[in-house]
């Protein structure tokens, strides 16, 4: 690997300090309080039309600026998908809707001086449903009686094969070579169907927008999200009004982990300070966090592996159905991940795979991103099928994996054909095994004391930007005495982004850390970014960082050249200082920032851009030890072992945190974080005293080590890591909890209560 | 109802609703590092000190702060700072959201408990959620710190 001088590094993130001592760095921090509250009326009834609705009283409560019920709003349906135009996902959405869709849609939005006032007002508007019968039930949804979207100006602006008279959001097979010839040539198949749950993001800070009007009497929102330019679209859609009266900026997020990646709270105040000209802000609390927003599709996986008796996998068949809710964001995309990321892990041997998905409509909370985006769901499903091939033809499942696991330089039929450029998954599996003692470690062992202690394996992948499609930029300055700006509009979400991407303009710029200062991300000024997902900015954002740097490197050896009088060839760019090759003489970087600024022509400031054409995927393996306790069916975390390819890693501490990080949601999703329904399609789940996500005594030992590959399109050799990381515990502590019980869990959460049942059914 | 409190030091009498929550009155008072992150007590964001103990705000009225002291990490800079920079240098304060609350009651663990074990630690603090960090980070940072201070002969 090079010799790097600020990438590579455990560099302190730039906003740490301020982090730490709690300054006031958050969206409801930056904002006024005096402006108005904004509530949101939200539906009991998991479907039913309005059949009468009356706000007259709630508007006398002294303090009420204003409700909003369906009958203002504008009829062009929207998505809320934070996603590039024309988005995969439907246009299926109005900010208030007649038809109301599940339990938490929004019925009126209420505008107030006070909390009180407007709490008072939400009591008082009485509303007359006509109750219809819900889809709940993911299973019966497709070509139902019932429709989510009978509504004739449902679109789909991409051929995703969606149609709302059959509640499909999208629907595709793929198939690579014959697969039912060579299912029926291999000696053992393994069958199964898995089924994950809709997950909460549950970063710490809920979804909040302010709204404002600037002084050019456009609409100003700022806000927790991780989409400035999407957010943009998607109000100009919602309002109908044209995107340049409007301007999306973001202060510190309180953590996205995808959920920030769909307008969740946006279009409320928005529509509130568009109407009445009036600041307002809306606060999700938890609760609405928690049943009104855009967590994780449900799926239901199908795999079928087929292998020979000596374990080499040549057929797989995987098909997926996904439950994208009330409404269709990221319905059509995060699907495609749960094949393509879990079938390439086995390209090594494989001669066909098929893989098809339905994505259904129901009157269930509407789906959305969170990390993993549909792989997580994938490979859960098909690290635990390759176990359960392990155990039915006695196999190592390391070794097992090793034989079949994709290498590097091959060429991914379920990846876009793409070529895997730079992958270390072996070398990953190598260190793991070294680190855990696999070899010397049985499956599971009798404690003798009512626990049986076990180990699990799972290995994944993900993706570096969509290919294509993922748009990011960077601009960069040199100002006065020789500092620079960096202008980006991708979304530090507490992830380090802002500090991993200085770094690199710094080792571009053979500069220190501290002469870089980065300003994001603001829609008015920031370079085009397509924002902060699907593992995009250090790889994408990254390279445009590069670019610009080494532009900006161009220009300064052109006024340097001019300076000096002699020609830019003869120049070497030292950090401080550009030189004439033979050490004759030299000039300062703070005099080339002096004459930018006094008769100068040439601007000493660049942006780029770039985009790929590959997605080069991340690898990882993980390796868990559990204790299971016999008689209560709880699962005690022992030892977690985390070897991760994520290429050249740019901030070591950062890229470990977001690992450990990663594993910790996890683990919360292999065995304690559940989405359950009561029989009319109320989410039992809403808040953190049942939706349990891990606290420090429930995640174990962690350790993480990196093996890296070095991915020649990446800036650095650098790939992704921020998703990846989330997608091995489920299935290998799945994995560990049959090696102690002998019986396989297919169903996440394992809690201890279907822990204990498994057992006693033996 | 007519209180008097004292906020990080500073004497403050003002008429209240009875039904305010002491962290709606703290961040009114411009004590913006205190944090709503639920609002059933599961979190720990809220964290502040009462008579110097950690109690969670959301669910305290200020009523019950009648005549008391209260502390935020307002009025802890230097300590925070200190004890902050060590979760700064492993990455682990990612997104912020839950560090004033986290590191309040670490504070508060540091000042009852000046040694105390991994364990203790994981105990003390088990309240104090994190989405991000996967808390491996956090408790290297608060080893490094306890470390730090026992080579430097300082009392936390």
């Amino acid at each position: 690997m090079a010799d790097f001088k600020v990438v590579n590094k455990p560099i302190r993130k730039k906003d740490a300090m301020a982090l730490v001592t709690g300054k006031p760095v958050y969206t409801d921090d930056v904002t006024p309080t005096d402006c108005l509250v904004v509530k949101v009326l939200h539906s009991p009834y998991a479907h039913a039309m309005i059949k009468e609705i009356d706000v007259e009283l709630a508007k006398k409560v002294p303090g009420i600026e204003a409700i909003f019920t369906y009958k203002d709003v504008p009829g062009k349906r929207f998505t809320m998908a934070g996603q590039t135009y024309p988005e995969p996902s439907p246009y299926d959405r109005l900010i208030l809707d007649q038809r109301l869709r599940y339990v938490g849609d929004g019925v009126a939005i209420v505008a107030g001086e006070t909390e009180k006032a407007v709490d008072k007002a939400l009591k008082l508007i009485k509303v007359n449903y006509e109750v219809l019968e819900p889809v709940l039930d993911f299973r019966t949804a497709k070509d139902n009686k019932v429709l989510v979207h009978p509504e004739e100006n449902w679109e789909a602006l991409c051929p995703v094969g969606a149609d709302n008279k059959r509640n499909l959001c999208a629907t595709d097979t793929s198939e690579y070579g014959d697969v039912d010839r060579v299912m029926a040539e291999c000696d053992v198949i393994v069958e199964n169907t898995y089924h994950t749950k809709a997950n909460q993001q549950a970063m710490m800070e809920t979804f909040r927008t302010y709204t404002t009007l600037d002084p050019y009497g456009r609409l100003h929102v700022i806000g927790s999200t991780q989409i400035i330019f999407h957010v943009r679209r998607i109000l100009a859609n919602a309002l109908d009004i044209p995107k340049s009266k409007i301007r999306v900026t973001k202060p510190r997020i309180g953590g996205g982990f995808g959920a920030k990646q769909t307008c969740v709270t946006e279009i409320f105040p928005a529509f509130v300070t568009w109407k009445t000209g009036k600041a307002a802000k809306l606060i999700y609390t938890r609760e609405e966090s928690q049943i009104a927003s855009t967590p994780r599709h449900e799926m239901e996986i199908k795999v079928r592996v087929g292998a020979m008796k000596d374990g080499t996998i040549r057929a797989m068949d995987v098909y997926t159905l996904s439950n994208t809710g009330a409404y269709g964001e990221h319905g059509p995309t995060t699907v495609g991940l749960s094949g393509q990321k879990s079938i390439s892990l086995y390209n090594n041997n494989l001669e066909a795979y098929r893989f098809g998905y339905d994505v259904v409509y129901t009157n269930v909370q509407s789906a959305g991103a969170y990390r993993g985006y549909g792989a997580t769901q994938g490979i859960f499903a098909m690290e635990s099928a390759i176990n359960e091939l392990a155990s039915k033809l006695s196999m190592d499942p390391v070794k097992i994996r090793e034989k079949n696991m994709v290498k590097e330089g091959q060429i991914m039929p379920s990846y876009h054909d793409e070529p895997n450029s730079s992958c270390a998954l072996d070398r990953c599996m190598t260190r793991a095994k070294e680190m855990f003692d696999w070899d010397n470690k049985p499956l599971a062992v009798d404690l003798g004391n009512g626990k049986i202690r076990s180990i699990g394996v799972a290995m994944a992948m993900q993706s570096s930007g969509i290919s294509g499609v993922d748009v990011g930029s960077a601009t960069i300055k040199l100002n006065d005495e020789g500092f620079y700006a960096l202008s980006i509009a991708a979304a530090d979400m507490g992830t380090g982004c802002d500090t991993i991407l200085a770094q690199m303009a710094a080792e571009c710029l053979e500069c220190d850390i501290d002469d870089i200062i980065v300003y994001g991300a603001d829609s008015d000024s920031s370079p085009y970014d397509s924002g902060s997902y699907a593992s995009s900015t250090t790889y994408v954002t990254g390279k445009a960082v590069e670019r610009a740097c080494l532009q900006l490197k161009e220009k300064m050896c052109k006024i340097g050249a001019e300076m000096l009088s002699c020609s830019v060839e003869d120049l070497v760019f030292q950090g401080k200082k550009i030189s004439k090759a033979d050490g004759s003489e030299e000039i300062t970087l703070m005099d080339i920032a002096t004459k930018s600024m006094c008769g100068n022509t040439e601007a000493t400031q660049v942006t780029a851009s770039h985009s790929s054409t590959v997605s080069p995927p991340p690898f990882m393996v993980g390796m868990v030890e559990i204790e299971v306790d016999k008689e209560t069916g709880a699962v005690e975390l022992l030892d977690y072992v985390a070897v991760v390819d994520c290429g050249t890693v740019i901030n070591t501490n950062l890229a470990r945190v977001q690992t450990e990080g990663g594993l910790a949601q996890g683990i919360g999703m292999a065995l304690y974080e559940d989405v359950t329904y009561n029989s009319v399609g109320k989410i039992y789940e809403n808040s953190f005293m049942q939706y349990k996500i891990p606290t420090r005594l429930d995640v174990g030992k962690m350790r993480v080590e990196f093996e890296s590959s070095y991915e020649r399109t990446g800036p650095f050799g650098a790939k992704s890591i921020g998703e990846i990381v989330i997608n091995t515990p489920s299935p290998a502590i799945a994995h560990a909890i049959y090696n102690a019980t002998g019986v396989w869990h297919r169903e996440l959460p394992i809690t201890p209560e279907k822990v204990v049942m498994g057992i006693l059914k033996g | 109802m007519q209180i008097k409190l004292w906020i990080n030091g500073k004497m403050v009498t003002e008429d209240v609703a009875a039904d305010t929550l002491l962290i709606d009155f703290l961040r009114a008072h411009g004590c913006l590092s205190v944090k709503r992150g639920c609002e059933t007590s599961n979190c720990g964001l809220c964290t502040v000190f009462v008579e110097d103990k950690p109690v969670l705000s959301c669910s305290m009225l200020v009523a019950r702060v009648n005549g008391k002291k209260v502390t935020t990490l307002e009025g802890l800079q230097e300590e925070a700072e200190d004890f902050g920079a060590f979760i700064a240098d492993q990455g682990a304060e990612q997104c912020g959201f839950c560090n004033p609350g986290f590191i309040m009651n670490a504070i508060a663990m540091f000042r009852e408990n000046p040694d105390p074990s991994d364990e203790e630690i994981k105990q003390y603090l088990a309240g104090n959620l994190c989405r991000c960090s996967g808390y491996e980070g956090q408790l290297r940072g608060i080893k490094a710190y306890l470390s730090f201070k026992k080579e430097n002969g300082g009392v936390c």
